[in-house]
């Protein structure tokens, strides 16, 4: 029978049917981070229960530690230091491997579990963040969970799930030059609807996407939350073996190879079933900009944004003014040329070494334009270390960039990073709603080579005008 | 343990479409903890909404005013608890005493979170809801309903019967007031069994055991 990349994956880690579409399923790996802190641990205290298997569980602190260089467990924000603290004092008491704060292996969970070759194809992988999707892209079943669901799953080692239905995007032919993974997401959540999704689990596929290497194809699935899917995937091949070879957590040796050809085996069997199937024309995507507070309202940078007056009916052009307002644009202008307060590059879609070395080619010899504000923050203590020893952290320096400590930042805003009300920012990050980036803060998402062409001019840019 | 089968309580209409998660429970308190663990995120349940910029509450949204204090049941408009997967939306609700919320329709992982907290959450159709809102709002001195999870009635404050439907599964297991985890650990055998054969298919999988 033929079977698609989810099927075979959800089949293997069925431990018992439990009808109506549910099934009790192993998880092979968790991680917790900072944000869900010693809660999660609350029913263990309780049972007076040891976790079964620590070593399956991960954690790190992303969520709500500021990136200032030299922070400490003293967050900015009220009670995020017992998020810390609490974290660090039960993974000890438990067992469980964590990567502290000052630890190279820190990092925005969904950039480490792949970089430490914790994330491998063909497991199931869950952490109460909702854009655990983006570890799909690694062939693997991946993610965001609640913290009632992670309780359960360091108890036991398995989640009740219920078994989403199967969707399909196929990306066909080429991207043009200076278009990104991220512009490949956007496009596809601009084509489908921020809803699209919901209910399914998508698995992303076509040349366009066999063409990606794997820090690529985490951007992809990063947003597949964004169009209200639970899970998004990408099926492993040679390129996701050879990144995974000689990671920390990976296997080795004979179980490594033993590991390879059972990953050959998953890939979506041809004429496998989809309960819904999409193709996009990946020749067709430009640049892509968000102009308004969902992922969906969004752009190629040669567009003019929407004008309500067009909308089809009320319901359309209440949100477009809505929108629009929020947003602070008129109706029907241009994108390209939109004067910027800040520019940021970090977060779990964009912020990892292949993210920084092309936002450094547009930054080199380039000042970033006077009265804007630009930071980046690398996804991991590693990746802020591979760039460093690059030299990239160089270039973002002197262009005018600050260069930061690890952590989720300006992604969420938490942590006591903040932008102020009003701004214009545009961000590498995947959520545009109203104050996620502090309140008033009006968030254009798009590529980190974007984000560094309008750093350097002060303006949203077609970053194929600046590019090599 | 928790459990949910008739509940007796005052209600109170917030009828807002598209009430997010983070109007339930404001981002920026998502790290306060304190000595009441989840229960503890009750105080800060729709800040935004309840307090003015200096911490004052604001006397005119709903769950200040009087004659809604210790409502238990909430009603509120289309798309409820959208936004999100924070589970702290519903502890926030628990925590402030609210167990049941009636709503036109909800976001999926509200939804889902609301029953792994024991918080009910039904979903009626708009009008129904709306009559609801308008008989509690007219409050003449009877702004109480019952939830009778067992008969799946609502008894409204006029005192008439409505019907609602809910997962069988889900019914049962906020009745019986069942601990997902101690349900899953009767499967232990099974679970250690399955590993077993797991382990020699997909050792790779494995890591070695720590400490
Ligand atoms: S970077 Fe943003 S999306 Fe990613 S885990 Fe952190 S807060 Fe969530």
């Amino acid at each position: 029978m033929a079977l698609s990349l989810f099927e075979k994956i959800w089949r293997e880690h069925v431990i018992r049917d439990l009808g109506n579409g549910y099934a009790l399923l192993h998880i092979d790996r968790n991680v917790n981070h900072d944000l869900v802190g010693s809660l999660v641990f609350e029913p263990l205290d309780k049972l007076k229960r040891r976790m079964p298997f620590p070593e399956l569980n991960f954690a790190t602190m992303d969520h709500g530690i500021d990136t200032d260089p030299g922070r400490g467990d003293e967050t900015k924000i009220p009670g995020g230091k017992d998020g810390v603290q609490g974290l660090r004092r039960k993974s000890k008491e438990y067992g469980v491997h964590l990567f502290d704060l000052g630890d190279v292996r820190q990092g925005i969970v969904h950039v480490i579990t792949p970089e430490l070759g914790i994330a491998l194809p063909g497991l199931t992988l869950v952490c109460g963040d909702s854009h655990t999707t983006t570890v799909g892209g690694m062939g693997a079943l991946c993610w965001g969970a609640g913290v009632t669901e992670i309780e359960h799953v360091l108890a036991t080692q398995t989640l009740l799930v219920e078994k989403p239905k199967a969707l399909r995007i196929l990306f066909e032919g080429r991207v043009a030059k200076g278009v990104t993974p991220k512009d490949m997401i956007l496009y596809a959540i601009g084509q489908l609807g921020a809803k699209a999704g919901n209910g399914y689990c998508v698995e992303f596929a076509g040349e366009a996407i066999r063409a990606l290497p794997v820090e690529g194809r985490l951007t992809v699935c990063n947003m597949a939350i964004e169009m209200a899917a639970r899970f998004g995937m990408v099926a492993a091949d040679d390129t996701t073996f050879e990144y995974i070879a000689g990671r920390p957590f990976a296997p080795k040796g004979a179980l490594f190879d033993q590991g390879v050809r059972y990953w050959r085996t998953l890939p979506s069997d041809p004429g496998a079933a989809f309960d819904r199937e999409v193709t996009l024309d990946a020749g067709k995507i430009e640049p892509q900009i968000t102009w308004g507070t969902s992922p969906q309202d969004v752009i190629g940078v040669s567009g003019r944004v929407p004008d309500p007056a067009k909308a089809p009916n009320a319901e359309q052009r209440g949100y477009l003014e809505r929108a629009l307002k929020y947003a602070g644009l008129a109706p029907g202008a241009p994108i390209d040329g939109t004067p910027i307060d800040v520019a940021f590059i970090g977060s779990c879609t964009n912020s990892r070494l292949s993210d920084l070395r092309r936002a450094a080619q547009i930054l080199k010899g380039r000042k970033v334009a006077k009265g804007v504000t630009a930071w980046c923050v690398p996804g991991s203590g590693q990746v802020k270390r591979d760039a460093e020893a690059e030299g990239i952290d160089r270039v973002f320096r002197d262009a005018g960039f600050e260069w930061r400590e690890p952590g989720c930042s300006m992604c969420v805003a938490l942590g006591g990073d903040k932008f102020g009300p009003g701004q214009r920012s545009i961000s590498s990050t995947n959520r545009n709603f109203e104050n996620r980036q502090g309140v008033g803060v009006r968030t254009h998402l798009a590529s980190p080579e974007m984000v560094a062409a309008a750093a350097v001019t002060g303006r949203i840019t077609d970053v194929r005008k600046l590019a090599v | 343990m928790d459990n949910f089968d008739v509940l007796t309580g005052k209600a109170a209409p917030l009828m807002r479409a598209n009430i997010d998660t983070d109007a339930i429970l404001p981002s920026r308190y998502l790290t306060r903890s304190s000595s009441q663990g989840k229960a503890g995120f009750g105080q800060f349940l729709f800040a935004d909404w309840r307090f003015d910029d200096a911490g004052k509450p604001r006397p005119d949204f709903v769950l200040n005013r009087p004659e809604y204090k210790g409502a238990q049941i909430l009603l509120a408009g289309e798309n409820m608890g959208c936004g999100s997967s924070r589970e702290h939306a519903p502890w926030a609700l628990k925590g402030f005493g609210i167990r049941c919320v009636i709503a036109p329709s909800f976001g999926e992982i509200f939804f889902n979170n609301c029953f792994k907290n024991f918080v009910l959450p039904i979903a009626l159709d708009a009008a129904t809801v709306g009559k609801l809102a308008a008989q509690v709002e007219a409050g003449t001195g009877n702004r109480t309903m019952t939830v009778d999870l067992r008969q799946k009635t609502i008894t409204a404050p006029d005192g008439s019967a409505i019907g609602f439907t809910i997962d069988e599964q889900r019914r049962q297991a906020l009745l019986k007031g069942l601990d997902p985890i101690g349900e899953t650990l009767l499967m232990w055998d099974e679970i250690t069994a399955w590993r077993t054969k797991d382990q020699a298919k997909r050792p790779w999988a494995y890591l070695p055991k720590s400490g």
